[in-house]
């Protein structure tokens, strides 16, 4: 566990933006979630969950969404991650929450993307998940990590 | 055993070695990311075909040992580029993916 100031009442935030153009900065921001999770002293299994869960979601807000921005909240016993995008939005969350179900394109495939399994993976790995996704609007989720 | 004798001993072809001296201890074969996300471990060595720049993220992000890449499979420049900026041992392999994974789990055990 970090070792934290006596007056920890703020969160520390992170904020990132995740380019939707291609994947050339998608799995920036997991990276140097990892990296700031490192130097804040967490456990390796927590970091490991974060960035793995975050990973997923920046593929999407590019594969899916044409990109959006990551916040990470980090405080004493929480590590919460938070993907914003404006794009289509998902009709059916169950459905997209189903292992195996994927809408992503062949050319996105080709690339090693596209297996169904990342929002499967996201909440396999956060302690807590919320979509909370309006189609033409955007998507929003947060995930909690404890 | 560390990344590089693994590399010695099984004859693999050494793309770039950033960490050397990292342990291998198991291994997983995969080239659906997600699917490797979820399944690889601390210090496999992963085996796969793909070559594209997320290798080195999804690498990095699981903290797999070492890449290695079949079936005579090179990487592509800015994967390599990136592997050796972010410290991603990236190695390859002219066996099939199959044969490779053999070799490998039979090394393991031992
Ligand atoms: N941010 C997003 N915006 C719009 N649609 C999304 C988003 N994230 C996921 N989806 C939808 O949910 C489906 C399942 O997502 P996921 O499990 O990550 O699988 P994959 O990305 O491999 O298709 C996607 O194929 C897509 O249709
Ligand atoms: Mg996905």
């Amino acid at each position: 566990m970090p070792v934290w100031g006596a007056r920890m009442s703020e969160p520390v935030r992170f904020l990132w933006q995740v380019d939707g153009d291609d994947f050339s900065s998608a799995g920036e921001a997991s990276v140097l979630a990892k990296r700031s999770l490192r130097e804040l002293g967490f456990d390796a299994e927590l970091i490991r969950r974060v960035a793995v869960a975050m990973y997923e979601g920046e593929i999407n807000m590019v594969i899916h969404a044409h990109g959006g921005e990551a916040e990470m909240l980090v405080d004493e016993d929480a590590v919460r991650v938070i993907l914003r995008d404006v794009g289509p939005g998902i009709p059916d969350v169950e459905l997209a929450m189903q292992a195996g179900y994927s809408t992503a394109t062949d050319s996105v495939r080709a690339l090693g993307f596209g297996a169904g399994m990342g929002l499967p993976n996201m909440k396999r790995f956060a302690d807590e998940l919320v979509v909370d996704s309006r189609v033409g609007e955007g998507t929003t989720i947060e995930m909690t990590f404890r | 055993m560390t990344v590089s004798e693994f590399a010695e001993k099984l004859s693999l072809h050494p793309f770039c070695l950033p960490v050397p001296g990292i342990n291998v201890s198991g291994g997983y074969a995969g080239d659906l990311l997600s699917w490797v996300m979820g399944k690889a471990q601390w210090g496999d060595a992963w085996v796969t075909i793909m070559s594209n720049r997320n290798v080195a993220a999804v690498a990095q992000l699981t903290e797999v040992a070492c890449v290695v890449l079949a079936e005579n499979v090179r990487p592509d420049a800015d994967l390599l580029a990136l592997a050796q900026e972010h410290g991603v041992n990236l190695l390859g392999s002219g066996l099939s993916a199959f044969a490779l994974c053999g070799v490998i789990a039979e090394f393991l055990r031992g």
